[in-house]
């Protein structure tokens, strides 16, 4: 759309105004496109820098647990297992906590203690990850190996998730340090979709005879269930991709084990490990391959994350109220 | 108004960054096993020379090797001497060598966090073999408990500890294995990354001692320092003449003697499992990893000097680190060899 | 309804109501267990010397950090000015000239990079700067950092740009002002607060990140000058010192995380306050 120019003024300086525009135009394209290139040479250098396990191992590259760099053998199997079994945990601490806390903030207080306490919650998603790391190694850790192992193992020690020894670091703590690092996440999203539950649902509710939990409960949550799924898709993101937390406390080894007290290794904490040093083609390229796949899980979450996110706060404001 | 003034003080403040002080700097890399001695070094020599300044990031033989290969440090440094396939690596990016140079002596110790242990256990190799092939699993059992009559042993589990990143005293660590373990020698090998049975690992030298320091009942091996300036104990371990012996500066030197007479032109030897009544079977030379060519003068210059240093004035600063002296013909030979480095 | 069943269906909803308040109240203490612990552990160890001195040998105790608070500064202001400008140009594009094809194209873009895991950005970096130069270098690690503050810097004035009010749009070009003055006068200065809030944010974020600089800004033992010498930065030095076995470091691993925290969330409140006071917005 051309601008108007002033009615005034010699052509000269009509032509010398659209240029203006042309140029800022031109200026600010050149930009966009710059993040346009940016990410698609990231994701064209992840897929070509990875070609030769692809082409040595092809599939059975994700289900072999063997990781052995001497012999050129690398499978990618216990790093993916890591990754999921520390997300899991983090999530099963994090996503009732959470969503409770969410409501709290949501449903019950008071609009302005609800906006500190949030802010609070803002905060803490600040917090660095290698601080979170250097509480894990000195408070966590010991933790785990003082009050938690004892307190699951010696009654539940015959499920196959708890049995085994303590080391201290294992899945379990890593999973820990990641629920602390991922509450923020699904509190300010749930809170956010909760808001935007339109009130008359409340009040149908309340009306009809329900106490104020069941409204929460049976009402309020259901309509805002695709937007809290959305908050969790966030949060497994965040937990999929965090590197130093947890390779300061997962035991950095690379095996698959039933019990949560083991030692494992996740995908961003071998890649953090080994990247500087892995001599020789394959193994590098190995580490690539990996980041790609970590990559493609955190795209497809993050992804989702967002429809659910909007297909809930739209729903809020059809329904209107 | 404001704004400009602000952007001036930052750009002026940039500048001051910038062009302050104009020391050469020289980049390496490499083994966390002489990071005691090399950080100590580089202190001292940077004290006597400010001009250079030399900046060693300890991350590890395996990091050192890629990354000295790949042209973004100057030298590298390694306990595990690069292997033919390395060397042609290295020789096939750039279209000239590199060289070590054996810097100082030093031994892999075992050591272990064990309630009511302070003192020195002995160590067999079938005990060690099977302690890290995961067969061994308990303090107490006979391999462990045998040479050590007297020692109240718990009936705990053993944690084993590895390093999770490339290192040469891994390779060290192994390559001593597959000398004395037939089944470790084909079931793992040595290498300063390697499929391990069982274990936690941790980064560098300095990450597995913080993590046996740490964990209860728990073994790991380290160069000898990192026992001694942690206070953690640290076993003797059974040499080829069958003594219990414990490492130090003289069982260090020992193991060293037979190796420094027939010192290969490339430097590149193992002497683990060495013979000799008093020799520590787990000890090893480190090296430095030199490119054979260098573009830059003041550099090739600058770690030439140094190197020379190293060899006279640095040795007299490693007993104090209980690292042991290198052997009068090393020193001597590379002498002659530092006027390879072009 | 019975009394009975009534008052049991009142008591689980106070209680299941008490604990969603445990809940957000155990959240928020977590923060402020942090915050205390660091200020505990780390409130001890800072003194003078840790902010003016080097490291000391592995090994021997005292020397402090000043490398890595000088680095950690460097990388995070080239990072600005390589985020930064890409971001806030990108996003005027996106606001007043863009079609909506190419908008989504360069939206997408930039949620991509926005979700990619950090440590792959360290081997893109690494790939891209690192091994072309042959040496860990400071702007390396800026770069890294810098296509982390993108996408939020590139949707943030995106946003704020379109909700500047059409009439403030609509009377400068009625007064004759051309499209690109119309911008640069009216309608960045009106969305500037928000705008600022998420440089701030993005810079916020970035300032705390360990795993891209791993492999790019490398890590030194002194101070490192211009730019492309490898340098010591704060988060590093502090996963470094905090896994290794020395007290002393652990001492120093506290202290500097004390710094960086106290850093992210002056930040980050600052930013907050900015915003909270309200994007200007005329009056009609």
């Amino acid at each position: 759309m051309k601008s108007a120019g002033p009615v005034s003024g010699s052509r000269s300086f009509l032509a010398k105004l659209r240029n203006g525009d042309e140029i800022a135009r031109l200026v600010t394209l050149i930009f966009a496109t710059t993040v346009v290139l940016i990410t698609a040479g990231l994701v064209w250098e992840l897929w070509v820098n990875s070609a030769l396990p692809r082409q040595k191992f092809g599939f059975s590259f994700f289900v072999t647990s063997v990781w052995d760099p001497i012999m050129d053998q690398f499978g990618a199997l216990p790093f993916i297992y890591g990754t999921m079994v520390t997300s899991a945990v983090a999530l099963v601490i994090a996503v009732p906590l959470g969503i409770g806390a969410a409501i709290f903030l949501a449903e019950l207080a008071p609009p302005r203690v609800s906006d500190i306490l949030q802010f609070f919650i803002d905060l803490l998603a600040a917090v660095p990850s290698v601080i979170y790391g250097l509480l894990g190694v000195f408070i966590v850790v010991p933790l785990m190996r003082t009050v938690i192992y004892p307190a699951l193992n010696k009654p539940f020690g015959y499920l196959p998730i708890f049995k085994g020894p303590s080391y201290g670091v294992g899945f379990m703590t890593a999973g820990i340090v990641l629920a602390i690092m991922v509450i923020p996440y699904i509190i300010s999203v749930s809170r956010e979709v909760l808001l935007s539950v339109p009130r008359d649902q409340r009040e149908a509710a309340l009306a009809l005879g329900s106490t104020r939990w069941e409204s929460t409960w049976k009402v309020v949550v259901p309509f805002a269930k695709t937007g809290i799924m959305g908050s969790i898709f966030l949060a497994l993101a965040r937990a999929l991709g965090e590197t130093m937390a947890v390779t300061m406390v997962i035991g950095n080894t690379p095996k698959i084990a039933a019990s949560l007290f083991a030692p494992g290794y996740s995908i961003a904490a071998v890649i953090a490990n080994e990247f500087t040093e892995a001599t020789g083609d394959l193994y590098l390229q190995s580490l690539i391959a990996l980041g790609l796949v970590l990559f493609l899980l955190t795209f497809i979450l993050n992804g989702l994350a967002r429809l659910l996110i909007v297909v809930t706060t739209q729903k809020g404001s059809e329904v209107g109220g | 108004m404001k704004r400009i003034a602000g952007i001036t003080i930052g750009v002026l403040a940039l500048c001051a960054i910038v062009l302050a002080d104009n020391a050469l700097l020289i980049n390496g890399a490499g083994a966390t096993f002489p990071y005691p001695i090399y950080s100590k070094w580089f202190d001292v020599y940077h004290t006597n020379n400010p001009n250079f300044q030399f900046n060693y990031q300890s991350v590890g033989s395996g990091a050192g090797i890629k990354q000295v290969t790949e042209g973004t440090v100057d030298f590298g440094a390694t306990d595990g001497p690069m292997n033919d396939d390395q060397l042609k690596a290295y020789q096939d990016k750039h279209g000239s060598g590199i060289l070590h140079f054996p810097t100082v002596l030093g031994a892999d110790v075992p050591t272990y966090n064990i309630q009511g242990v302070t003192g020195a256990l002995n160590f067999t190799p079938e005990a060690l073999a099977g302690i890290f092939l995961g067969k061994v699993t308990k303090w107490n059992d006979p391999a462990i408990a045998g040479p050590n009559k007297g020692v109240s042993l718990p009936a705990a589990d053993i944690v084993v500890v590895h390093r999770s990143d490339g290192s040469g005293t891994t390779y060290i660590w192994t390559d001593y294995l597959s000398k004395v373990s037939e089944e470790w020698k084909s079931k793992v090998s040595k290498g300063t990354s390697v499929n391990w049975p069982v274990g936690l690992g941790g980064k560098g030298n300095e990450g597995v001692t913080g993590l046996i320091k740490q964990t209860p009942n728990s073994i790991g091996y380290v160069e000898l320092i990192y026992a001694v300036q942690n206070n953690i104990p640290y076993g003797s371990v059974k040499n080829s003449s069958g003594g219990f012996v414990k490492a130090d500066l003289a069982s260090v030197t020992a193991a060293a003697a037979g190796a420094a007479k027939q010192m290969p032109d490339d430097f590149r030897v193992s002497i683990t499992n060495a013979p000799g009544k008093t020799a520590y079977p787990i000890s090893s030379f480190t090296w430095l990893l030199i490119p054979q060519k260098f573009q830059d003068a003041p550099k090739r210059d600058a770690i030439k000097g140094f190197l020379k240093w190293m060899l006279a004035d640095g040795q007299n600063s490693v007993e104090a680190l209980s690292y042991a002296k290198l052997p009068k013909e090393v020193v001597e030979k590379e002498k002659k060899a530092i006027n390879n480095i072009q | 309804m019975t009394n009975g069943r009534l008052r049991w269906r009142k008591f689980v909803s106070n209680f299941m109501l008490a604990m969603t308040g445990v809940c957000a109240f155990v959240s928020v203490l977590v923060l402020f267990f942090i915050l205390g612990y660091l200020l505990f552990n780390g409130g001890t160890s800072i003194n003078w010397d840790f902010f003016t001195k080097l490291p000391k040998p592995v090994g021997e105790t005292g020397g402090g950090m000043s490398n890595a608070i000088v680095g950690s500064g460097k990388i995070l202001l080239l990072a600005s000015l390589i985020g930064v400008p890409i971001g806030f140009l990108g996003g005027i594009y996106l606001a007043e000239f863009s079609g909506k094809g190419m908008a989504s194209v360069v939206r997408y873009a930039a949620d991509l990079l926005n979700g990619v895991p950090s440590i792959v950005i360290g081997i893109f970096a690494y790939s891209l700067v690192v091994l072309p130069f042959k040496h860990f270098s400071a702007y390396a690690g800026a770069f890294a950092l810098g296509m982390m503050m993108i996408p939020i810097t590139l949707r943030s004035t995106e946003e704020f740009l379109k909700s500047v009010p059409r009439m403030l749009r609509e009377g400068a070009m009625a007064l004759g002002a051309s499209k690109w003055k119309t911008i640069a006068t009216v309608i960045v200065p009106a969305a500037y607060r928000g705008i600022m809030t998420a440089i701030l944010l993005a810079l916020a974020r970035v300032a705390g990140e360990t795993a891209p600089l791993l492999f790019t800004a490398f890590g030194n033992r002194f101070e490192s000058h211009g730019w492309s010498q490898p340098t010591a930065t704060l988060p590093v030095m502090i996963y470094t010192y905090a896994v290794s076995p020395y007290d002393d470091w652990h001492r120093q691993a506290w202290a500097a995380g004390l710094v960086l925290l106290g850093l992210v969330l002056i930040i980050n409140i600052l930013a907050r306050t900015i915003l909270s006071r309200g994007i200007a917005v005329p009056r009609s």
